[in-house]
């Protein structure tokens, strides 16, 4: 067969961002722009009670007196609220259907994206609810974790099926008046996912959600709220792709964690939302907010691989509520060309003897902006506090940024407080000595890379960790010479 | 096995290597000396192919073929092997994954499988305990926080792991006590055999007691001055440099 060098070219466009395609769903989407309206009518296509749709009418309003947040270190056209669709669902992907009636389309996506939903397929001992633009559309092993009392849904479901948890917890971490983005989402949320764990169980496997931006000019706002109860434990992974395009895609999730008295709760996260090409057109705004409260002997764990997305917003924090609790934050961010990222997180220390580990590594290439942003404070009655913060900034060729933006706030003479930072720069020499060894110089700036990100990748789950790793390489991929 | 043909080098247009030629054949060991300076480290640099030098005149030739144009790892891949001055750390690499990695990497530059785990524990192994290398070291990051001597031995294990055809060792006696000293000409010594063929480049002539040169070469100002058996390195003991500095001017 002759391959052309049209297809080469083809193949080569496709290979820079891998989740790039379409899938031609048939698809149930409402025109653009948002009112009060479409706020109703979102609420009214989910079956939603009277209580949900105030809930989001209040939250309208309150978004509609806010300003878009400028202080953070990025730059982009702020997209028009009005040119954008809040609600597009795949026409056949109704989640209490069996496998086979799912469109076969839906499901040719799920295998490209390498998603199990083959409730045979337990050796990966992963479940999985998926999110397609505005809904979601498989959740899996849910009898499983039926047996054991864990509620793993589309928080649309739970929304008519544990209306008494959702509305106990939802906003309570994140406050619809929270911010601009947390507000928006407050009002339009479509789906996502809601996970329950009762007291003292240990979630036997991995949960994860995994979120897909398939529909043009469509924005994606899913709300995850995860309760961990009394004594209990979940590890809760969450990944993220979407087609590329020319035009930006808004992406405004609010993530909230509730661990209450001994539980634990990691959270990870791979995100890989579409960069946008080598000239900076396109790529997906991904303004999110992500927060978790402890309770007593509590702790929350965040860790994130942050490769995708022209421009990203966030700052997974903890609130150390309880005395003895713990918060962590293990981020690796890679930007390159001209993607632009601002993250961090907050530590928020309230009660006693509380501790927050913060390692962060940002890893800058092509024209690209790195910004590390984070805040630890200390109130003043949390007495003992202790926090380690360690930012690490790796920089590749001489066109892109790295910038540290810390902040501390001291109310209790008894905290302890440390804070690291370091700025190094892959050196022709390491290049060299690698080349000399035989590796050529892309397998050397893995390597490197994966070596400066390990105490991050050591952190993630097992299956996670190596897809994160593959991820790392695509992503820098052309950025040397 | 290497020919360095009337070869002729520069750097940002200052020229260093003022055409050396030089032949070496396999199961050979062949010293090169000189003060500071006189191009022994470029020399080094040009046969691995480190970029910033440009081949004015001449050639460097490995088994017939043409180095020029071929990158650092190819050359790699080829069989050559340079013992860094000054090796470099490379953080969270540990030693068993980037030795693992140039292994791997190499034996895929030549069109061979991946080597199997079993076979490179067991090599790790042999050749850990050739240059008394503490397995603690196998799992650190390569190079980080290792001593001078520590950083050179690395360079050995790595050269005995990689059993290079033509294996270039730059200053590897700077550094080192007497009995790292030791431990490491030992190795190299072992490594030594029919096939393969070393270019120690040197200072001092205390390397040469352990590791006994065939041939001895003085290099000044770009190009070699005088060669000779290793009685030449202590004649170069005895008088110094400005011997032969002087020689050469007269």
């Amino acid at each position: 067969m002759a391959y052309t060098e049209e297809e080469l070219k083809k193949e080569l466009e496709t290979k820079e961002y891998e989740y790039g395609f379409y899938t031609d769903i048939e698809s149930d989407t409402f025109p653009k722009g948002l009112s009060e309206e479409i706020v109703i009518a979102i609420s009214k296509r989910k079956e939603e009670p009277k209580w949900m749709t105030e809930w989001r009418l209040e939250a309208f309003r309150i978004w509609k007196t806010m300003k878009e947040p400028e202080w953070a270190n990025v730059t982009y056209k702020k997209p028009d609220f009005q040119d954008i669709i809040y609600y597009s669902a795949p026409k056949k992907a109704d989640p209490n259907k069996s496998l086979s009636d799912v469109d076969p389309e839906l499901l040719e996506m799920y295998k490209k994206l390498g998603i199990s939903v083959d409730e045979q397929k337990k050796l990966q001992n992963v479940a999985v609810d998926i999110v397609v633009d505005s809904v979601s559309v498989a959740t899996t092993f849910k009898k499983t974790l039926a047996e054991k009392g864990i509620i793993f849904m589309p928080i649309s479901e739970a929304i008519q099926e544990h209306p008494e948890l959702v509305k106990k917890y939802i906003g309570t971490v994140v406050p619809k008046t929270d911010n601009f983005y947390a507000a928006l989402n407050s009002a339009v949320f479509t789906d996502g996912s809601f996970c329950y764990i009762p007291k003292g169980v240990r979630c036997p496997m991995e949960l994860s959600t995994y979120f897909r931006i398939n529909q043009a000019g469509t924005g994606q706002f899913e709300r995850t709220l995860l309760v961990a109860d009394e004594g209990s434990y979940v590890s809760y992974l969450e990944g993220c792709t979407a087609p590329s395009r020319d035009e930006n895609q808004l992406h405004a999730a609010v993530v909230e964690l509730i661990a209450l008295d001994d539980a634990e709760i990691k959270y990870s996260t791979v995100q890989n939302w579409y960069p946008g090409n080598k000239e900076g057109i396109g790529g997906v705004f991904n303004f999110v907010t992500k927060r978790g409260i402890c309770e007593k002997n509590a702790k929350i764990s965040w860790t994130q691989v942050e490769t995708g997305s022209a421009i990203t917003w966030k700052y997974p924090s903890c609130i150390l509520k309880g005395d003895n609790s713990i918060g962590e934050f293990y981020s690796i961010a890679v930007t390159n060309n001209y993607q632009q990222a601002d993250t961090g997180t907050k530590m928020i220390h309230l009660g006693k003897n509380t501790k927050s580990t913060i390692i962060s590594k940002g890893i800058s290439a092509g024209k690209s902006q790195n910004s590390y942003r984070g805040l630890v404070q200390i109130g003043s009655r949390a007495k003992n506090a202790r926090n380690f913060s360690q930012c690490d900034s790796l920089l590749m060729g001489n066109e892109c940024g790295a910038h540290t933006f810390p902040y501390i706030e001291v109310k209790n003479k008894t905290a302890q407080i440390e804070h690291e930072a370091t700025t190094s720069k892959i050196g022709e020499d390491q290049i060299f000595y690698c080349n000399q060894r035989g590796i050529d110089t892309e397998k050397a700036i893995a390597l490197i890379v994966n070596g400066f990100s390990k105490e991050v990748l050591n952190k993630l789950p097992m299956e996670f960790a190596v897809e994160a790793q593959k991820l790392l390489e695509i992503s820098l991929e052309g950025s040397v010479g | 096995m290497l020919k360095i043909k009337n070869l002729h080098a520069s750097v940002e247009d200052k020229e260093i290597l003022r055409g050396i030629n030089l032949e070496i054949k396999a199961g050979e060991v062949h010293a090169i000396m000189g003060p500071n300076g006189s191009g022994k480290s470029t020399l080094a640099a040009i046969i691995a192919g480190k970029e910033e030098f440009e081949i004015t005149k001449g050639a460097v030739l490995l088994e017939g073929e043409d180095l020029e144009d071929l990158a650092p790892e190819e050359r790699a891949h080829k069989g050559i092997f340079l013992s860094f001055q000054y090796p470099v750390e490379i953080p969270g690499v540990s030693v068993t994954n980037f030795i693992k990695t140039a292994i791997n990497e190499t034996r895929k530059g030549r069109g061979q499988e991946d080597m199997p785990a079993n076979k490179m524990l067991k090599l790790l192994r042999e050749k850990g305990e050739l240059l008394e290398i503490d397995r603690k070291f196998l799992s650190r990051s390569l190079n980080e926080g290792f001593s001078g001597g520590e950083k050179k031995r690395m360079e050995i294990f790595q050269m005995a792991m990689l059993e290079p055809k033509l294996a270039i060792l730059d200053e590897t006696d700077s550094g080192l006590d007497i009995d790292a000293l030791r431990i490491v000409a030992n190795g190299v010594n072992k490594l030594r055999n029919k096939d393969n063929a070393i270019i120690v480049i040197t200072h001092y002539q205390r390397l040469l007691e352990y590791i006994v040169p065939d041939f001895v070469h003085v290099l000044h100002n770009g190009k070699i001055v005088k060669s000779g058996g290793k009685e030449l390195a202590l004649e170069l003991e005895e008088k110094g440099y400005d011997w032969l500095k002087q020689e050469t001017v007269s």
